[in-house]
């Protein structure tokens, strides 16, 4: 296994534990305003110091965790619980009248930025952190349509499925029982990948106030909320964005080790 | 070509009505009147009435949306709301600080991910491709806004070379381009790492290829045989990348426009947004989808210019 594989596992694991941790312990109350011990460097009293409030960042990073990782990861699921579905259906029915208008759906939906589908759905229903979970979310869809349509086209060639299409097996039952395991491995790559960027998205949304609304705190508002006191206390901006970073890198480094250590095949063209 | 072009002129056309057909019927559902927003609540219903017949709001959703379409083609998107100004008049001053602001992260994204990609390949496995590849894995696992903000920081706090924010204007060129100098950058970041990576590995591919065998054998050196025959081959994917990412930069300049406090399309909608000005959120978005669309639709087509294997 590679040392980046383990790292990004390691940190991954690592933000995974403290967002699930939060739920019993955090060092300080997320919610108590301390305003005599507020704007605290980093120390021994607040490992990470405290913000404009006097909160403490080290637990508002915690709680934080639950949020992106909940967006992120609901993000993931709507987007591969409907697209794997739809590009194997696509991939099933190949050249129809279906398989066309997937693709070209696909393609539109490619066409509004994730941003441009949370600014519309905010225009409606206000913001929310289901907000930034339904315009990640259908972000995702075409990702995971495109991604597994393509996979499975190049599977239904192979020997092995015309045994099964003999056997008298049909379409939908070859997709699930033979096309998806195999296809699983990609999948799970591409779920990492789009966690990573739904994490980003995420951050980026809640920074401009289309996502997590106070008080539920949230890294990205965390980091808008700093934007005005970085000249006086820079550790409230630079907390909260290194630890994104240190998330996303986790992530991706989880992904691309994950795709090496998955795909043999990969490895023996690398070298 | 011409039956490959008419082919994807329908669709161009299609996607665009579809998307247009759909922020309509989305913002259309929208709750909240917006005549009644703009006259407050001590409007009389016959005021209200009045106004709703002067914006149009009485009239059936399928001639609002057939109105809609048709002004936007002519250059007319309507009244906004809140201002009472010309949609159009209101995009197009944001327009000139948000396209320039795109087009100056696009340059620095070539600017910086050219040089870096091609020295990775050329240098595979050693280590300057490497700190190339550990530079990427970082660029994009930075949020732009939180770099933007660290630029700040750094230029305009601590070493005071650069504006914190702000727009001088167009008719102080110089001021004016620096000013979104630091936003250019913070955008430029993720995207010359995401570009570096692929121009990378296209090369890397190109160069596995026999005819940069066949340049070696002929006697150039592999820097030759990469600049003359890898690169132009590598070129292709780079160039649909570099498309589709100045889509996303017109959009991600909405998020960097906050943190420099630059009057855009960002600053724009977001106002919209809260004043329940429907029609600019709308017109804006339209927009965008349009941007993406649109050079979407022009990187195919210059896809197909230069391999005729995809005209079928």
């Amino acid at each position: 296994m590679k040392p980046t594989l383990l790292l990004g596992a390691a940190l991954t694991a690592l933000f995974l534990a403290a967002a699930a941790l939060s739920f019993l312990w955090t060092p300080g109350d997320v919610q108590a305003m301390n305003i005599a011990g507020r704007l605290q460097p980093p120390g021994l009293d607040t490992l990470l110091g405290t913000d404009h409030f006097g909160r403490d960042i080290l637990s508002m990073l915690m709680v934080g965790a639950r949020t992106s990782i909940a967006v992120a990861l609901v993000a993931v699921g709507i987007g591969a619980g409907l697209g794997v579905p739809l590009g194997l259906t696509a991939a099933a029915t190949r050249g129809s009248l279906l398989d066309e208008t997937i693709s070209r759906a696909n393609d539109l939906v490619f066409a509004f930025p994730s941003l441009v589908i949370a600014i519309l759905i905010t225009a409606i229903f206000g913001p929310s952190a289901l907000n930034a979970i339904l315009a990640i979310g259908i972000f995702n869809i075409p990702v995971f349509a495109r991604l597994s349509r393509g996979a499975a086209l190049s599977l239904w060639k192979r020997d092995f499925i015309l045994a099964a299409r003999v056997a008298g097996k049909s379409r939908t039952r070859i997709s699930a029982e033979h096309i998806l395991p195999n296809i699983l491995n990609l999948l799970i790559v591409q779920g990492t990948i789009q966690f990573s960027l739904g994490i980003l998205a995420e951050a980026g949304l809640s920074y401009v106030g289309l996502g997590a609304q106070p008080p539920t705190p949230s890294w990205g508002r965390m980091l808008a909320d700093a934007q005005t006191m970085v000249a006086i206390a820079p550790h409230v901006a630079l907390i909260p964005g290194a630890t994104i970073v240190l998330m996303v890198l986790g992530l991706n480094l989880l992904g691309d080790g994950l795709r090496d250590h998955l795909d043999p095949r990969l490895k023996v063209l690398r070298t | 070509m011409l039956g490959y072009l008419t082919k994807r002129l329908i669709s161009l056309t299609l996607s665009l009505a579809v998307a247009s057909l759909v922020i309509f019927a989305v913002v259309e559902i929208a709750p909240g009147d917006p005549a009644a927003y703009m006259l407050g609540i001590n409007a009389q219903p016959d005021t209200l009435a009045a106004l709703r017949s002067e914006l149009g709001l009485d009239q059936p959703k399928a001639q609002r949306y057939l109105s809609w379409v048709t002004g936007m083609l002519t250059g007319d998107f309507g009244t906004s709301y809140t201002y009472r100004a010309p949609v159009a008049q209101m995009i197009a001053e944001r327009l000139w600080i948000s396209l320039p602001l795109a087009l100056y992260a696009l340059a620095l994204a070539a600017l910086i991910a050219f040089p870096a990609g091609i020295l990775a390949a050329a240098r595979r496995g050693r280590p300057a491709d490497l700190a190339v590849m550990a530079g990427t894995q970082l660029g994009v696992a930075i949020p732009n806004f939180w770099f933007a903000m660290l630029l700040v920081l750094l230029f305009a706090i601590k070493l005071r070379v650069m504006p914190s924010g702000g727009f001088p204007g167009w008719d102080e060129p110089l001021d004016a381009l620096k000013s979104l100098t630091l936003p250019a950058v913070a955008l430029a970041l993720p995207q010359a790492a995401i570009l570096a990576r692929i121009l990378r590995s296209s090369l890397i591919d190109a160069l596995g290829e026999d005819y940069i065998r066949t340049a070696r054998a002929k006697g150039l050196t592999r820097w030759q045989a990469l600049r003359r025959h890898g690169l132009r081959n590598a070129l292709i994917p780079v160039l649909t990348i570099l498309g589709l990412q100045f889509s996303f930069l017109l959009a991600g300049a909405i998020i960097i426009e906050q943190v420099f406090y630059l009057p855009g399309l960002g600053r724009l909608i977001f106002q919209a947004i809260s004043q329940r000005d429907l029609i600019v959120v709308e017109s804006v978005v339209m927009l965008l989808v349009f941007a993406v669309i649109v050079v979407n639709f022009l990187t195919d087509l210059a896809y197909a210019a230069v391999d005729p294997r995809l005209r079928r």
